[in-house]
Protein backbone atom coordinates (compact mmCIF):
# COMPACT_ATOMS: atom_id res chain seq x y z
CA UNK A 1 0.00 0.00 0.00
CA UNK A 2 2.55 2.42 1.03
CA UNK A 3 4.54 1.21 -1.97
CA UNK A 4 1.95 2.10 -4.43
CA UNK A 5 1.13 5.25 -2.80
CA UNK A 6 4.70 6.31 -3.16
CA UNK A 7 4.85 5.70 -6.82
CA UNK A 8 1.54 7.61 -6.89
CA UNK A 9 3.25 10.37 -5.48
CA UNK A 10 6.30 10.24 -7.46
CA UNK A 11 4.00 9.89 -10.55
CA UNK A 12 1.94 13.52 -9.20
CA UNK A 13 5.09 14.61 -8.96
CA UNK A 14 5.97 13.93 -12.40
CA UNK A 15 3.83 15.51 -14.17
CA UNK A 16 4.77 18.82 -14.53
CA UNK A 17 8.05 17.57 -16.13
CA UNK A 18 6.44 15.12 -18.02
CA UNK A 19 3.68 18.20 -19.14
CA UNK A 20 7.12 19.52 -20.73
CA UNK A 21 8.94 16.88 -22.09
CA UNK A 22 6.26 14.78 -23.58
CA UNK A 23 5.89 16.66 -26.88
CA UNK A 24 9.73 16.16 -27.44
CA UNK A 25 9.72 12.52 -25.95
CA UNK A 26 6.79 11.81 -28.07
CA UNK A 27 8.29 12.44 -31.20
CA UNK A 28 11.82 10.89 -30.55
CA UNK A 29 9.48 7.76 -29.86
CA UNK A 30 7.80 7.99 -33.34
CA UNK A 31 10.22 9.23 -35.61
CA UNK A 32 13.61 7.41 -33.89
CA UNK A 33 12.63 4.33 -31.41
CA UNK A 34 10.12 3.02 -33.31
CA UNK A 35 11.73 3.34 -36.74
CA UNK A 36 14.79 1.73 -35.28
CA UNK A 37 12.44 -1.19 -33.85
CA UNK A 38 10.80 -1.32 -37.27
CA UNK A 39 14.48 -1.48 -38.58
CA UNK A 40 15.08 -4.37 -36.39
CA UNK A 41 12.26 -6.38 -37.00
CA UNK A 42 12.13 -5.90 -41.04
CA UNK A 43 16.03 -7.10 -40.66
CA UNK A 44 14.28 -10.60 -39.76
CA UNK A 45 12.05 -10.56 -42.79
CA UNK A 46 12.54 -11.58 -46.18
CA UNK A 47 11.67 -9.68 -49.84
CA UNK A 48 11.40 -10.93 -53.31
CA UNK A 49 11.13 -8.04 -55.41
CA UNK A 50 7.80 -6.53 -54.29
CA UNK A 51 6.61 -8.85 -52.14
CA UNK A 52 7.58 -9.04 -48.56
CA UNK A 53 7.36 -12.38 -46.85
CA UNK A 54 6.87 -11.87 -42.87
CA UNK A 55 8.22 -15.10 -42.03
CA UNK A 56 11.04 -14.73 -39.28
CA UNK A 57 14.36 -16.11 -40.50
CA UNK A 58 17.79 -15.05 -39.82
CA UNK A 59 19.12 -15.67 -43.53
CA UNK A 60 19.87 -11.40 -44.15
CA UNK A 61 21.94 -11.91 -41.90
CA UNK A 62 23.65 -15.26 -42.70
CA UNK A 63 24.61 -13.01 -45.84
CA UNK A 64 26.05 -10.63 -44.64
CA UNK A 65 28.53 -12.45 -42.84
CA UNK A 66 28.66 -15.38 -45.27
CA UNK A 67 29.17 -12.79 -48.30
CA UNK A 68 32.56 -12.04 -48.93
CA UNK A 69 31.32 -8.43 -50.47
CA UNK A 70 29.93 -7.24 -47.26
CA UNK A 71 32.49 -8.34 -45.13
CA UNK A 72 34.62 -6.40 -47.37
CA UNK A 73 32.97 -3.37 -47.61
CA UNK A 74 32.24 -3.55 -43.27
CA UNK A 75 36.02 -3.88 -43.03
CA UNK A 76 37.22 -1.43 -45.06
CA UNK A 77 34.64 1.04 -43.63
CA UNK A 78 35.94 0.37 -40.16
CA UNK A 79 39.52 0.46 -41.39
CA UNK A 80 38.42 3.93 -43.69
CA UNK A 81 36.88 5.58 -40.04
CA UNK A 82 39.60 4.43 -37.46
CA UNK A 83 42.22 5.76 -39.87
CA UNK A 84 39.89 9.10 -40.39
CA UNK A 85 39.49 9.08 -36.61
CA UNK A 86 43.10 8.99 -35.90
CA UNK A 87 44.66 11.06 -38.48
CA UNK A 88 41.80 13.73 -37.62
CA UNK A 89 42.15 13.84 -33.86
CA UNK A 90 45.96 13.86 -34.13
CA UNK A 91 46.42 16.83 -36.20
CA UNK A 92 43.65 18.26 -34.82
CA UNK A 93 45.84 18.40 -30.89
CA UNK A 94 48.96 20.64 -32.18
CA UNK A 95 46.17 23.05 -33.39
CA UNK A 96 43.95 22.94 -30.56
CA UNK A 97 47.32 23.08 -28.37
CA UNK A 98 48.47 26.48 -30.43
CA UNK A 99 45.35 28.22 -29.83
CA UNK A 100 45.07 27.31 -26.42
CA UNK A 101 48.05 28.04 -24.96
CA UNK A 102 49.60 30.54 -27.23
CA UNK A 103 46.28 32.75 -28.88
CA UNK A 104 47.08 35.01 -26.62
CA UNK A 105 44.08 37.36 -27.23
CA UNK A 106 43.40 36.33 -30.70
CA UNK A 107 42.14 32.92 -29.57
CA UNK A 108 38.29 33.96 -31.02
CA UNK A 109 39.72 35.16 -34.23
CA UNK A 110 42.24 31.86 -34.75
CA UNK A 111 38.88 29.41 -34.00
CA UNK A 112 36.53 31.60 -36.45
CA UNK A 113 39.72 31.50 -39.18
CA UNK A 114 39.50 27.56 -38.48
CA UNK A 115 35.38 27.36 -39.22
CA UNK A 116 35.27 29.24 -41.98
CA UNK A 117 36.26 26.62 -44.50
CA UNK A 118 33.45 24.90 -43.59
CA UNK A 119 30.68 27.64 -43.99
CA UNK A 120 30.08 25.82 -47.68
CA UNK A 121 27.77 22.59 -48.71
CA UNK A 122 29.37 19.66 -47.25
CA UNK A 123 28.85 18.15 -51.15
CA UNK A 124 31.11 20.58 -52.44
CA UNK A 125 34.10 20.50 -50.24
CA UNK A 126 34.03 16.86 -50.73
CA UNK A 127 34.17 17.23 -54.60
CA UNK A 128 36.91 20.39 -54.10
CA UNK A 129 38.88 17.71 -53.45
CA UNK A 130 38.48 15.44 -56.35
CA UNK A 131 39.49 18.80 -58.39
CA UNK A 132 42.65 18.93 -56.21
CA UNK A 133 43.72 14.99 -56.60
CA UNK A 134 41.86 14.58 -60.17
CA UNK A 135 43.45 13.62 -62.93
CA UNK A 136 43.89 16.94 -64.91
CA UNK A 137 43.44 18.50 -61.14
CA UNK A 138 45.31 20.62 -59.11
CA UNK A 139 48.15 18.75 -57.75
CA UNK A 140 48.84 16.84 -60.75
CA UNK A 141 48.86 19.89 -63.29
CA UNK A 142 51.14 22.12 -60.90
CA UNK A 143 53.38 19.51 -60.44
CA UNK A 144 53.32 18.88 -64.24
CA UNK A 145 54.30 22.64 -64.86
CA UNK A 146 57.07 22.67 -62.50
CA UNK A 147 58.22 19.60 -64.33
CA UNK A 148 58.21 17.35 -61.83
CA UNK A 149 56.36 15.05 -63.20
CA UNK A 150 55.55 13.59 -66.90
CA UNK A 151 52.01 12.38 -66.71
CA UNK A 152 49.57 12.45 -64.19
CA UNK A 153 49.69 10.81 -60.64
CA UNK A 154 46.66 8.41 -61.34
CA UNK A 155 47.40 6.79 -57.80
CA UNK A 156 45.78 9.72 -55.87
CA UNK A 157 41.88 9.98 -56.30
CA UNK A 158 39.44 6.77 -56.17
CA UNK A 159 40.80 4.89 -53.22
CA UNK A 160 40.55 4.64 -49.76
CA UNK A 161 43.22 7.28 -49.19
CA UNK A 162 41.36 10.16 -51.20
CA UNK A 163 38.45 9.39 -49.03
CA UNK A 164 40.27 9.45 -45.39
CA UNK A 165 42.21 12.54 -46.55
CA UNK A 166 39.02 14.00 -47.80
CA UNK A 167 36.85 13.39 -44.55
CA UNK A 168 40.01 14.18 -42.56
CA UNK A 169 39.19 17.26 -43.64
CA UNK A 170 36.01 17.57 -43.63
CA UNK A 171 35.89 16.60 -39.83
CA UNK A 172 38.53 18.90 -38.44
CA UNK A 173 36.62 21.36 -36.66
CA UNK A 174 34.75 18.73 -34.89
CA UNK A 175 37.96 17.58 -33.74
CA UNK A 176 40.13 20.74 -32.89
CA UNK A 177 36.50 21.99 -30.79
CA UNK A 178 36.96 20.06 -27.92
CA UNK A 179 40.21 19.40 -27.64
CA UNK A 180 40.69 23.01 -27.37
CA UNK A 181 37.89 23.23 -24.61
CA UNK A 182 39.61 20.96 -22.52
CA UNK A 183 42.67 22.29 -22.97
CA UNK A 184 40.83 25.79 -21.87
CA UNK A 185 39.79 24.10 -19.14
CA UNK A 186 43.66 23.06 -17.51
CA UNK A 187 44.65 25.35 -15.11
CA UNK A 188 48.08 26.57 -15.70
CA UNK A 189 49.31 26.97 -12.44
CA UNK A 190 49.79 22.96 -12.64
CA UNK A 191 51.80 23.51 -15.35
CA UNK A 192 53.94 25.85 -13.33
CA UNK A 193 54.24 23.75 -10.79
CA UNK A 194 55.51 21.09 -12.91
CA UNK A 195 57.83 23.27 -14.06
CA UNK A 196 58.77 24.52 -10.77
CA UNK A 197 59.54 20.62 -9.31
CA UNK A 198 61.58 19.82 -11.90
CA UNK A 199 59.63 18.46 -14.54
CA UNK A 200 60.84 18.82 -18.34
CA UNK A 201 58.40 20.47 -20.99
CA UNK A 202 58.05 16.99 -22.54
CA UNK A 203 57.47 15.58 -19.07
CA UNK A 204 55.09 17.66 -17.99
CA UNK A 205 52.91 17.72 -21.16
CA UNK A 206 52.36 13.94 -20.79
CA UNK A 207 52.17 13.48 -17.03
CA UNK A 208 49.94 16.74 -17.40
CA UNK A 209 48.76 18.42 -20.35
CA UNK A 210 47.55 15.24 -21.94
CA UNK A 211 45.72 13.44 -18.89
CA UNK A 212 43.55 16.38 -18.43
CA UNK A 213 43.40 16.87 -21.85
CA UNK A 214 42.05 13.58 -22.30
CA UNK A 215 37.95 14.23 -22.32
CA UNK A 216 38.18 16.40 -25.14
CA UNK A 217 40.49 13.80 -27.06
CA UNK A 218 37.98 11.05 -26.30
CA UNK A 219 34.75 12.97 -27.33
CA UNK A 220 36.95 14.29 -30.56
CA UNK A 221 37.70 10.92 -31.71
CA UNK A 222 33.60 9.92 -30.95
CA UNK A 223 32.63 12.76 -32.62
CA UNK A 224 34.41 11.86 -35.99
CA UNK A 225 34.36 8.48 -35.53
CA UNK A 226 30.43 7.73 -34.94
CA UNK A 227 29.46 9.65 -38.43
CA UNK A 228 32.31 8.89 -40.68
CA UNK A 229 31.53 5.02 -40.15
CA UNK A 230 28.48 5.46 -42.12
CA UNK A 231 29.66 8.29 -44.28
CA UNK A 232 27.70 7.89 -48.17
CA UNK A 233 29.12 11.21 -49.96
CA UNK A 234 32.83 10.72 -50.06
CA UNK A 235 33.05 7.48 -51.13
CA UNK A 236 30.60 8.23 -53.73
CA UNK A 237 32.73 10.97 -54.58
CA UNK A 238 36.38 9.98 -54.34
CA UNK A 239 36.08 6.54 -53.62
CA UNK A 240 35.93 4.89 -57.18
CA UNK A 241 35.09 1.25 -56.77
CA UNK A 242 37.85 0.25 -53.91
CA UNK A 243 36.91 3.24 -51.97
CA UNK A 244 33.12 2.39 -51.34
CA UNK A 245 31.83 1.73 -48.10
CA UNK A 246 28.62 0.44 -46.35
CA UNK A 247 26.67 2.85 -46.83
CA UNK A 248 26.80 3.03 -49.89
CA UNK A 249 26.00 -0.55 -50.13
CA UNK A 250 22.92 0.31 -47.73
CA UNK A 251 21.66 2.73 -50.19
CA UNK A 252 21.69 0.91 -53.00
CA UNK A 253 19.67 -2.62 -51.07
CA UNK A 254 16.76 0.47 -50.62
CA UNK A 255 16.98 1.49 -53.99
CA UNK A 256 18.36 -0.33 -56.82
CA UNK A 257 18.85 -3.79 -55.63
CA UNK A 258 15.31 -3.46 -53.68
CA UNK A 259 15.99 -5.61 -50.79
CA UNK A 260 15.21 -3.62 -47.47
CA UNK A 261 15.51 -6.03 -45.75
CA UNK A 262 18.65 -7.19 -46.58
CA UNK A 263 19.45 -3.20 -46.25
CA UNK A 264 18.20 -3.11 -42.58
CA UNK A 265 20.27 -6.38 -41.59
CA UNK A 266 23.29 -4.43 -42.97
CA UNK A 267 22.61 -1.33 -41.49
CA UNK A 268 22.08 -3.22 -38.11
CA UNK A 269 25.53 -4.76 -38.37
CA UNK A 270 26.84 -1.28 -38.68
CA UNK A 271 25.09 -0.02 -35.95
CA UNK A 272 25.64 -2.45 -33.57
CA UNK A 273 30.36 -2.05 -34.83
CA UNK A 274 29.41 1.61 -34.08
CA UNK A 275 28.23 1.47 -30.58
CA UNK A 276 30.19 -1.90 -29.46
CA UNK A 277 33.37 0.21 -30.56
CA UNK A 278 32.05 3.34 -29.12
CA UNK A 279 31.26 1.77 -25.50
CA UNK A 280 34.69 0.25 -26.04
CA UNK A 281 36.22 3.17 -25.98
CA UNK A 282 34.39 5.17 -23.63
CA UNK A 283 35.48 1.82 -20.98
CA UNK A 284 38.79 2.19 -22.02
CA UNK A 285 39.24 6.05 -21.33
CA UNK A 286 36.89 5.91 -17.96
CA UNK A 287 39.67 6.90 -15.76
CA UNK A 288 39.80 9.91 -17.78
CA UNK A 289 36.41 10.88 -18.02
CA UNK A 290 35.48 10.17 -14.26
CA UNK A 291 38.09 12.59 -13.39
CA UNK A 292 36.37 15.40 -14.65
CA UNK A 293 32.75 14.91 -13.55
CA UNK B 1 52.58 35.41 -19.90
CA UNK B 2 51.85 34.22 -23.46
CA UNK B 3 54.80 32.96 -24.77
CA UNK B 4 56.33 32.63 -28.12
CA UNK B 5 55.22 29.35 -30.02
CA UNK B 6 58.04 26.65 -31.01
CA UNK B 7 58.97 27.40 -34.68
CA UNK B 8 57.84 23.40 -35.45
CA UNK B 9 54.69 24.20 -33.55
CA UNK B 10 54.38 27.37 -35.89
CA UNK B 11 54.82 25.66 -39.47
CA UNK B 12 53.05 23.03 -38.50
CA UNK B 13 50.29 25.42 -38.14
CA UNK B 14 50.50 27.14 -41.18
CA UNK B 15 50.96 23.89 -43.28
CA UNK B 16 47.63 22.59 -41.48
CA UNK B 17 45.81 26.11 -42.18
CA UNK B 18 46.91 25.50 -46.03
CA UNK B 19 45.19 21.68 -46.21
CA UNK B 20 42.26 23.31 -44.48
CA UNK B 21 41.68 26.65 -46.82
CA UNK B 22 42.87 24.43 -49.92
CA UNK B 23 39.50 23.15 -51.24
CA UNK B 24 37.20 26.05 -50.26
CA UNK B 25 39.99 28.70 -51.98
CA UNK B 26 39.07 27.00 -55.76
CA UNK B 27 35.83 28.06 -55.28
CA UNK B 28 36.25 31.55 -56.26
CA UNK B 29 39.25 30.58 -58.45
CA UNK B 30 36.63 28.48 -61.02
CA UNK B 31 33.40 30.12 -59.90
CA UNK B 32 34.75 33.49 -61.81
CA UNK B 33 37.59 31.09 -64.09
CA UNK B 34 36.07 32.24 -67.85
CA UNK B 35 36.24 28.46 -68.84
CA UNK B 36 33.91 25.66 -69.08
CA UNK B 37 36.36 22.92 -67.66
CA UNK B 38 37.31 23.01 -64.11
CA UNK B 39 41.39 22.38 -64.40
CA UNK B 40 44.06 24.76 -64.75
CA UNK B 41 45.78 26.92 -65.98
CA UNK B 42 42.82 29.41 -65.48
CA UNK B 43 41.29 31.38 -68.75
CA UNK B 44 40.46 34.81 -67.64
CA UNK B 45 37.76 36.53 -65.26
CA UNK B 46 33.82 36.04 -66.18
CA UNK B 47 30.73 36.70 -64.34
CA UNK B 48 29.00 34.72 -66.25
CA UNK B 49 28.42 31.59 -64.15
CA UNK B 50 26.75 33.65 -61.81
CA UNK B 51 24.22 35.17 -64.34
CA UNK B 52 24.11 31.84 -65.49
CA UNK B 53 22.78 30.64 -61.72
CA UNK B 54 20.13 32.96 -62.14
CA UNK B 55 18.82 30.93 -65.08
CA UNK B 56 18.63 27.62 -63.06
CA UNK B 57 14.48 27.27 -62.60
CA UNK B 58 15.52 24.18 -60.53
CA UNK B 59 17.73 25.57 -58.49
CA UNK B 60 15.41 28.46 -57.27
CA UNK B 61 12.83 25.84 -56.35
CA UNK B 62 15.25 23.57 -54.62
CA UNK B 63 16.31 26.69 -53.25
CA UNK B 64 12.93 27.45 -51.95
CA UNK B 65 12.02 23.75 -50.46
CA UNK B 66 15.77 23.75 -48.59
CA UNK B 67 14.23 27.40 -46.71
CA UNK B 68 10.62 26.19 -45.86
CA UNK B 69 12.46 22.71 -44.64
CA UNK B 70 15.00 24.67 -43.06
CA UNK B 71 13.14 27.13 -41.46
CA UNK B 72 10.02 25.13 -40.17
CA UNK B 73 12.63 21.87 -39.09
CA UNK B 74 14.40 25.49 -36.71
CA UNK B 75 11.10 26.22 -35.54
CA UNK B 76 9.88 23.15 -34.46
CA UNK B 77 13.13 22.12 -33.02
CA UNK B 78 13.86 25.32 -31.09
CA UNK B 79 10.27 24.46 -29.22
CA UNK B 80 11.41 21.06 -28.40
CA UNK B 81 14.39 22.36 -26.90
CA UNK B 82 12.91 24.80 -25.38
CA UNK B 83 10.36 22.23 -23.69
CA UNK B 84 13.33 19.98 -22.69
CA UNK B 85 15.46 22.71 -21.50
CA UNK B 86 12.95 23.44 -19.19
CA UNK B 87 11.95 20.10 -17.89
CA UNK B 88 15.64 19.34 -17.49
CA UNK B 89 16.42 22.13 -15.78
CA UNK B 90 13.35 23.17 -13.53
CA UNK B 91 11.43 19.74 -13.06
CA UNK B 92 12.39 16.57 -11.37
CA UNK B 93 9.98 13.33 -12.90
CA UNK B 94 10.49 9.53 -13.48
CA UNK B 95 12.37 8.76 -16.45
CA UNK B 96 14.13 11.46 -16.54
CA UNK B 97 17.31 10.20 -17.97
CA UNK B 98 15.84 7.51 -20.57
CA UNK B 99 13.70 10.33 -21.98
CA UNK B 100 16.72 12.84 -22.24
CA UNK B 101 18.56 9.88 -23.73
CA UNK B 102 16.09 9.24 -26.21
CA UNK B 103 16.07 12.74 -27.26
CA UNK B 104 19.72 13.52 -27.37
CA UNK B 105 20.79 10.07 -29.40
CA UNK B 106 20.62 11.66 -32.75
CA UNK B 107 23.76 13.29 -31.65
CA UNK B 108 25.49 9.69 -31.79
CA UNK B 109 24.04 7.54 -34.68
CA UNK B 110 24.96 7.64 -37.88
CA UNK B 111 22.52 10.11 -40.48
CA UNK B 112 22.38 7.09 -42.82
CA UNK B 113 20.49 4.98 -39.87
CA UNK B 114 18.23 7.82 -39.19
CA UNK B 115 17.43 8.22 -43.00
CA UNK B 116 16.82 5.12 -43.39
CA UNK B 117 14.95 3.77 -40.24
CA UNK B 118 12.42 6.61 -40.92
CA UNK B 119 12.29 5.65 -44.37
CA UNK B 120 10.97 2.15 -43.79
CA UNK B 121 8.50 3.42 -41.12
CA UNK B 122 7.18 5.89 -44.27
CA UNK B 123 6.93 2.85 -46.38
CA UNK B 124 5.39 0.26 -44.45
CA UNK B 125 3.02 2.64 -43.37
CA UNK B 126 2.25 4.11 -46.64
CA UNK B 127 3.38 7.42 -46.74
CA UNK B 128 4.67 9.47 -49.43
CA UNK B 129 8.07 11.03 -49.37
CA UNK B 130 7.41 15.20 -49.33
CA UNK B 131 8.83 18.32 -48.09
CA UNK B 132 7.14 17.00 -45.00
CA UNK B 133 8.90 13.91 -44.56
CA UNK B 134 12.75 15.66 -44.51
CA UNK B 135 11.73 18.56 -42.36
CA UNK B 136 11.04 15.53 -39.36
CA UNK B 137 14.17 13.99 -40.38
CA UNK B 138 15.46 17.12 -39.68
CA UNK B 139 14.09 18.42 -36.48
CA UNK B 140 14.97 14.72 -35.06
CA UNK B 141 18.50 15.47 -35.62
CA UNK B 142 18.68 19.21 -35.15
CA UNK B 143 16.83 18.72 -31.60
CA UNK B 144 19.53 17.69 -29.52
CA UNK B 145 21.63 20.50 -30.94
CA UNK B 146 18.84 23.49 -29.74
CA UNK B 147 18.76 21.35 -26.10
CA UNK B 148 22.15 21.58 -25.73
CA UNK B 149 22.18 25.58 -26.88
CA UNK B 150 18.78 25.94 -24.77
CA UNK B 151 20.15 24.01 -21.81
CA UNK B 152 22.50 26.57 -21.19
CA UNK B 153 20.79 29.61 -21.65
CA UNK B 154 18.34 28.16 -18.73
CA UNK B 155 20.96 26.72 -17.43
CA UNK B 156 23.05 29.88 -16.75
CA UNK B 157 19.76 31.94 -16.16
CA UNK B 158 19.49 32.77 -12.19
CA UNK B 159 16.15 31.22 -11.02
CA UNK B 160 15.40 33.85 -8.11
CA UNK B 161 14.12 36.44 -11.16
CA UNK B 162 11.69 33.96 -12.01
CA UNK B 163 10.58 33.71 -8.39
CA UNK B 164 10.70 36.94 -7.87
CA UNK B 165 8.48 38.42 -10.78
CA UNK B 166 5.84 36.03 -9.55
CA UNK B 167 5.90 36.92 -6.29
CA UNK B 168 5.36 40.29 -7.17
CA UNK B 169 2.23 39.01 -8.80
CA UNK B 170 3.13 38.41 -12.32
CA UNK B 171 1.29 35.22 -13.74
CA UNK B 172 3.06 32.40 -15.03
CA UNK B 173 2.73 33.30 -18.93
CA UNK B 174 3.45 37.21 -18.30
CA UNK B 175 6.63 36.00 -16.55
CA UNK B 176 7.24 33.90 -19.11
CA UNK B 177 7.28 36.74 -21.65
CA UNK B 178 8.34 39.50 -20.04
CA UNK B 179 11.59 37.54 -17.65
CA UNK B 180 12.56 34.89 -19.07
CA UNK B 181 11.83 34.97 -22.33
CA UNK B 182 14.37 38.30 -22.79
CA UNK B 183 17.24 36.48 -21.23
CA UNK B 184 16.76 33.34 -23.11
CA UNK B 185 16.16 35.29 -26.26
CA UNK B 186 20.09 35.36 -27.80
CA UNK B 187 20.21 31.68 -27.12
CA UNK B 188 16.52 31.19 -28.94
CA UNK B 189 18.10 32.66 -31.77
CA UNK B 190 21.03 30.81 -31.78
CA UNK B 191 18.91 28.01 -31.59
CA UNK B 192 17.78 28.67 -34.60
CA UNK B 193 20.15 29.84 -36.75
CA UNK B 194 22.37 26.76 -36.03
CA UNK B 195 19.36 24.58 -36.86
CA UNK B 196 18.43 26.62 -39.91
CA UNK B 197 22.48 25.96 -41.23
CA UNK B 198 22.05 22.11 -40.47
CA UNK B 199 18.85 21.69 -42.07
CA UNK B 200 20.10 23.89 -44.96
CA UNK B 201 23.36 21.70 -45.45
CA UNK B 202 22.24 18.24 -44.65
CA UNK B 203 21.82 15.55 -47.32
CA UNK B 204 21.94 11.89 -46.55
CA UNK B 205 18.70 12.65 -44.77
CA UNK B 206 17.09 14.43 -47.42
CA UNK B 207 18.18 12.01 -50.27
CA UNK B 208 16.47 9.22 -48.61
CA UNK B 209 13.23 10.66 -47.37
CA UNK B 210 12.69 13.70 -49.87
CA UNK B 211 10.19 12.97 -52.44
CA UNK B 212 9.83 14.57 -56.07
CA UNK B 213 10.83 17.97 -54.49
CA UNK B 214 14.55 18.30 -54.08
CA UNK B 215 16.10 19.99 -51.14
CA UNK B 216 19.23 22.16 -52.42
CA UNK B 217 21.86 19.57 -51.86
CA UNK B 218 19.57 17.03 -53.25
CA UNK B 219 19.97 19.43 -56.04
CA UNK B 220 23.63 19.78 -55.90
CA UNK B 221 24.54 16.51 -56.02
CA UNK B 222 22.37 15.54 -59.07
CA UNK B 223 24.46 18.50 -60.99
CA UNK B 224 27.74 17.01 -59.93
CA UNK B 225 27.00 14.31 -62.40
CA UNK B 226 26.91 16.83 -65.54
CA UNK B 227 30.11 18.21 -66.30
CA UNK B 228 28.95 21.20 -68.35
CA UNK B 229 27.23 22.19 -64.74
CA UNK B 230 30.11 22.58 -62.73
CA UNK B 231 31.02 26.10 -63.04
CA UNK B 232 27.47 27.19 -62.28
CA UNK B 233 27.85 24.82 -59.27
CA UNK B 234 31.46 26.42 -58.20
CA UNK B 235 29.70 29.95 -58.41
CA UNK B 236 26.48 28.91 -56.64
CA UNK B 237 28.99 27.16 -53.56
CA UNK B 238 30.83 30.57 -53.47
CA UNK B 239 27.47 31.99 -52.82
CA UNK B 240 26.68 29.81 -50.04
CA UNK B 241 30.10 30.55 -48.07
CA UNK B 242 29.37 33.98 -48.05
CA UNK B 243 25.95 33.70 -47.08
CA UNK B 244 26.93 31.57 -44.37
CA UNK B 245 29.67 33.65 -43.04
CA UNK B 246 27.00 36.53 -42.73
CA UNK B 247 25.13 34.52 -41.22
CA UNK B 248 27.73 33.03 -38.75
CA UNK B 249 28.76 36.81 -37.39
CA UNK B 250 25.21 37.44 -36.80
CA UNK B 251 25.49 34.01 -34.70
CA UNK B 252 28.36 34.99 -33.09
CA UNK B 253 27.23 38.78 -32.65
CA UNK B 254 23.74 37.17 -30.34
CA UNK B 255 26.13 34.53 -28.46
CA UNK B 256 28.05 36.98 -27.34
CA UNK B 257 25.21 38.80 -26.40
CA UNK B 258 23.42 36.08 -24.58
CA UNK B 259 26.65 35.22 -22.60
CA UNK B 260 26.37 38.99 -21.36
CA UNK B 261 22.80 38.95 -20.54
CA UNK B 262 22.53 35.44 -18.76
CA UNK B 263 25.97 36.10 -16.99
CA UNK B 264 25.83 39.55 -15.96
CA UNK B 265 22.00 38.31 -14.51
CA UNK B 266 23.01 35.50 -12.84
CA UNK B 267 26.18 35.39 -11.30
CA UNK B 268 26.35 38.21 -8.90
CA UNK B 269 23.48 39.38 -6.80
CA UNK B 270 24.23 43.74 -7.01
CA UNK B 271 24.60 43.03 -10.96
CA UNK B 272 20.79 42.18 -10.46
CA UNK B 273 20.45 45.56 -8.88
CA UNK B 274 22.30 47.60 -11.25
CA UNK B 275 20.82 46.20 -14.06
CA UNK B 276 17.49 46.01 -13.05
CA UNK B 277 14.89 48.97 -14.16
Amino acid sequence: MTASRKLLLKIKNSLPGWRLIGGPFLFGFLLLLTPLLLMILLSFWTQDYLTLDRTLTVNNYVEVFSHPVYFTLIKRSLNISLMVTISTVLLAFPIAYYISFYGGRRKAILLFLITIPFWTSYLLRIFLWKIILGYNGVINSGLMSLNIIDEPLSFILYNTNAVVLALAHAFAPFAILPIFVSLEKIDRSLLEAGRDLGDSAIRSFFRITLPLAMPGVVAASLIVFIPTIGDYVTPRLVGGTDGLMIANMIQVQFSKANNAPLGAALAIVSLSIVVFISLLFILFNRKYLRRQV
Amino acid sequence: MTKRAPLSLLIFVVIYLVFLYAPVVLLPIFAFNDSAIIAFPLEGFTMRWFWALGEEESLFRALKNSLIIAVSASILSTCFGVLTARAIARHEFLGKRPIFGLIMAPLFLPEIIIGVSILIVLLQLGFSLSIWTVIAGHVLIITPFSVSILTTAFGNMDKSLEEASLDLGENRFGTFRRVILPLVAPGLISSLLIGFTISLDEFVIAFFLTGTDPTLPVYIWSMLRFPSKLPTVMALGFVLLVMSLVLLSLFEYFRRRSEKLTGGYGKTQHHVGQEGE
